[in-house]
């Protein structure tokens, strides 16, 4: 992990990667705002969108001092702070038919149709869909107690089911491959997904995603060894995997910058053993993902300095399933601020991997 | 020219004839039985000694590559450190796979579709052992990893190893089959010719009859027995031999290839049944309206390939049909015990899915791979111990089988034993016989 971390603690030039998500201007803004979380963090979330662009030039002059800051606190950030006006900026970068997809319901303690149904259950659970092949967000240790689904989601899965059933263990999980998650929902196989998944346009035409809680990018995954360094021309004639249905496989249909990009698999963690036998040259994904794969990896590490997007993750549900988004969006107001909530979560799972967080992302609600 | 004309003229050229043309008749008759029946008398010994020993190492492989599989997701199933039970089980497997590969390669020859499949899976084995040993260090260190690299080799497994595997069994079922069908016509061209000789026979002596008045002419009389005994020897002995080798085929091949279907099935059922708790509802279906779990769709599938209709009762699968086959008791009894335990499997596999479906995973995976530690671990009842019990009924049912096969064949390629150097050996006595009976004529005209 020492390798990602030095890669990931340093600005980075983002010109290249302005393809991916369209606007040079914006992308860049991103990155200055990552960058400026730590600073920006105390402003707190209340400045409007006349300061926004403001505030991004004096985060300019925040860049040159960043490196040896972010020496000193590890390599936080994508976890991060982002405040309520960073995301409105956000927006217009992501698609112009679309402003914010990251915005939610109005919690609301009210059960409505949905969460009548899954009361009225013979067996009184709540049915998520997770993953079990995600390091530190749900998987299974398998030197544990027999088939236990452990990390960040499922904490997360767990605390909905408490704060919605009353029982922590109300929840039947089942495993879900990254492209079978909407399909999932809209055939009512699962009633929510709890599985790093990224808020888009794309996505929320078919199902509604609650508030985000997780900032994150694609980043690539490369050995130590390899000339690749990043989501850049060095991956021209290169393999690169990436999960199918995911937003990785996605930006490398957008811009592959020459790369092979045929190999898609179930999993992004399938990515890291072709990765291992030699199938592949690198490998595209969250960055949040990403470092749970060197964590099991040594040899590997994330390339490029930051992710060359950012993304939000969120509980997807039905699209019609008002009173279950408000009432998880209620259930997460209170999992951010909770001390044993989203902290003491990210502490004991994403820490080692992701350096000290910011906090979560703040909700935004469009209504 | 002279000589030519005396010969169709004259009497003592008549005879010379008539001896020559004998003498040809039984050392063809001779000549073509001993060719016949070694080339049948050589099917039979390659049914006995070679398809059918290669048909069964094929089946082997298949069989020791889907338990090993199988052995490798309920080690993935029990934790890091996988049981020695299913470790020295998996082991197994791959040494009996890599063993049989190794007789099959040697004898694969010239049938090229059977050594393509051989090669094909001599180079994908190690592949296959190198990701369930990755795999397995992955377990070892508590990283998910291990679960994908599992993932990756059951892949292997199923898209291109078992594949290859059928296909070999396939191919050496033909081979057996076209070895039964050189074995088993009538040599009806020797048959022929023994009817031709021996009517000539009957003709030459009659017409002695009608010239000399002699009833008996000692040489063509031998001639004439030889021969007879020749083609009597000739079709009872095929007669047996085709009855012997017909009888291993309806009871011991047909047995053998229902049994050896109805193992791989339940190694199947219990890969998916396995992989249905592996997955854990990652992969799904569509059934008719309803959306199944891929394995648990695939397990139903094969239960029913095993056993029959859903529910039961109606019959028409593979044990059912095993059982009609089984000739005796001591066959009729391993399969019994295996439908028994299938419909406990069954039974035991619907509670395990109810556990499942309730959220209740730890107890669904007790009742598939039997609880781990405690009192319980004695006692509990689980879906593998149901496998393990049909499987060593249906390894029973087998080996009996194969033993009814062996000693069936063994007697049909008994029959044929002798008689082609006995062909040969009457025919050239019959012959030198009549050419000694028309010379005993011919002498009276010096």
């Amino acid at each position: 992990m020492g390798g990602a971390r030095t890669m990931r603690t340093r600005p980075g030039e983002t010109e290249q990667h302005a393809a991916a998500t369209k606007r040079h201007a914006t992308n860049r803004q991103a990155v200055i705002r990552r960058h400026g979380t730590t600073a920006l963090r105390r402003w707190g979330g209340v400045v409007s969108m006349a300061l926004a662009c403001l505030l991004a030039a004096v985060a300019v002059a925040f860049v040159p001092a960043l490196p040896q800051l972010r020496g000193d606190t590890g390599r936080g950030g994508d976890g991060g702070a982002s405040g309520g006006e960073r995301l409105t900026q956000a927006a217009p970068a992501r698609a112009d038919d679309c402003e914010s997809p990251e915005s939610s319901l109005r919690p609301s303690p009210e059960d409505g149709p949905t969460i009548e149904k899954i009361k009225q259950r013979k067996v009184k659970k709540l049915i998520v869909g997770v993953d079990q092949n995600s390091y530190r967000w749900g998987y299974r240790d398998p030197n544990k107690s027999v088939g236990e689904l452990e990390g960040f989601d499922i904490d997360l899965a767990r605390e909905i089911a408490e704060k919605l059933l009353g029982d922590r263990n109300a929840v039947v999980f089942r495993a879900i491959p990254t492209n079978q998650r909407i399909p999932a929902i809209q055939s009512g196989q699962v009633d929510m997904v709890v599985r790093t998944m990224t808020i888009n346009c794309e996505r929320i035409k078919d199902v509604a995603f609650s508030t985000a809680y997780f900032e994150t990018g694609q980043q690539v995954l490369a050995p130590k060894t390899s000339g690749i360094t990043g989501y850049n021309e060095t991956l021209k004639g290169k393999k690169v995997c990436s999960a199918a249905g995911s937003t990785a496989e996605s930006a490398l249909k957008e811009k592959s910058f020459g790369a092979d990009i045929r190999t898609t698999v179930p999993n992004q963690l399938d990515c890291l053993v072709r990765l291992q036998l030699g199938e592949v040259d690198a490998v595209v994904t969250d960055s949040a993902l990403a470092a749970g794969q060197a964590a099991q990896d040594p040899t590997v590490q994330l390339k490029g300095k930051e992710p060359f997007t950012t993304e939000y993750y969120g509980v997807a549900m039905r699209k019609d399933a008002d009173d279950l988004v408000r009432r998880v969006n209620g259930v997460l107001d209170d999992y951010r601020k909770d001390k044993d909530g989203w902290r003491h979560s990210y502490n004991k799972w994403l820490a080692a991997d992701l350096g000290k967080s910011a906090g979560p992302p703040n909700p935004k609600y469009k209504d | 020219m002279d000589r030519l004309r005396a010969a169709a003229t004259t009497e003592p050229g008549r005879l010379r004839a008539i001896g020559a043309v004998l003498a040809a008749l039984v050392l063809a008759f001779g000549a073509i039985t001993t060719w016949q029946t070694t080339s049948r008398a050589d099917a039979a010994d390659r049914v006995l000694n070679r398809s059918q020993p290669l048909s069964n190492d094929a089946a082997a492989i298949y069989r020791s590559l889907a338990d090993a599989n199988t052995a490798a997701s309920s080690g993935f199933l029990a934790g890091g450190q996988e049981p020695a039970k299913v470790r020295e089980r998996y082991r197994r497997d791959i040494d009996r796979a890599s063993e049989k590969l190794a007789t099959a390669a040697a004898n694969a020859g010239s049938d090229s579709s059977s050594a393509t499949s051989v090669s094909e899976l001599n180079k994908l084995l190690p592949q296959y052992t190198a990701l369930i040993e990755r795999a397995r260090a992955n377990n070892r260190q508590g990283l998910p990893l291990g679960g994908a690299y599992l993932r990756y080799a059951n892949d292997t497994m199923q898209t291109q190893m078992l594949p290859a595997a059928e296909k070999l069994y396939k191919a050496e079922n033909k081979r057996l089959n076209g070895d039964y069908a050189d074995a088993k016509p009538y040599p009806w061209l020797a048959i022929a010719f023994g009817v031709a000789a021996l009517a000539a026979l009957g003709w030459a002596q009659r017409r002695n009859y009608r010239r000399t008045n002699r009833v008996f002419n000692t040489g063509l009389v031998a001639a004439t027995t030889a021969a007879a005994v020749a083609l009597l020897w000739l079709l009872a002995g095929h007669t047996f031999a085709r009855s012997g080798l017909n009888e291993s085929y309806e009871d011991g091949v047909k047995s053998l290839n229902v049994l050896n279907d109805a193992r791989i099935s339940s190694l199947k059922a219990r890969s998916n049944e396995n992989l249905t708790l592996v997955s854990r509802g990652a992969e799904t279906v569509a059934v008719g309206s309803a959306t199944k779990d891929k394995f648990d769709v695939a397990y139903q599938r094969q239960m029913a390939r095993l056993a029959g209709g859903e529910g039961g009762g109606n019959g028409g699968g593979l044990l059912d049909e095993a059982a009609k086959l089984a000739d005796d008791e001591s066959g009729e009894r391993p399969v019994e015990t295996a439908a028994k335990n299938v419909t406990e499997w069954k039974d035991r596999h619907k509670s395990a899915r109810a556990s499942d479906d309730a959220g209740d995973y730890e107890g669904a995976l007790d009742a598939v791979i039997g609880a781990k530690s405690g009192e319980a671990a004695a006692t509990a009842p689980s879906t593998g111990e149901s496998f393990d019990n049909v499987d060593a009924a249906l390894d029973l049912a087998l080996t009996h089988e194969l033993r009814e096969f062996r000693s069936a064949a063994q007697d049909g390629k008994g029959a044929m034993a002798g008689l082609p150097v006995g062909a040969a050996v009457l025919a050239v006595l019959g012959a030198a016989a009549a050419v000694i009976g028309i010379g005993r004529r011919l002498s009276e005209y010096r």
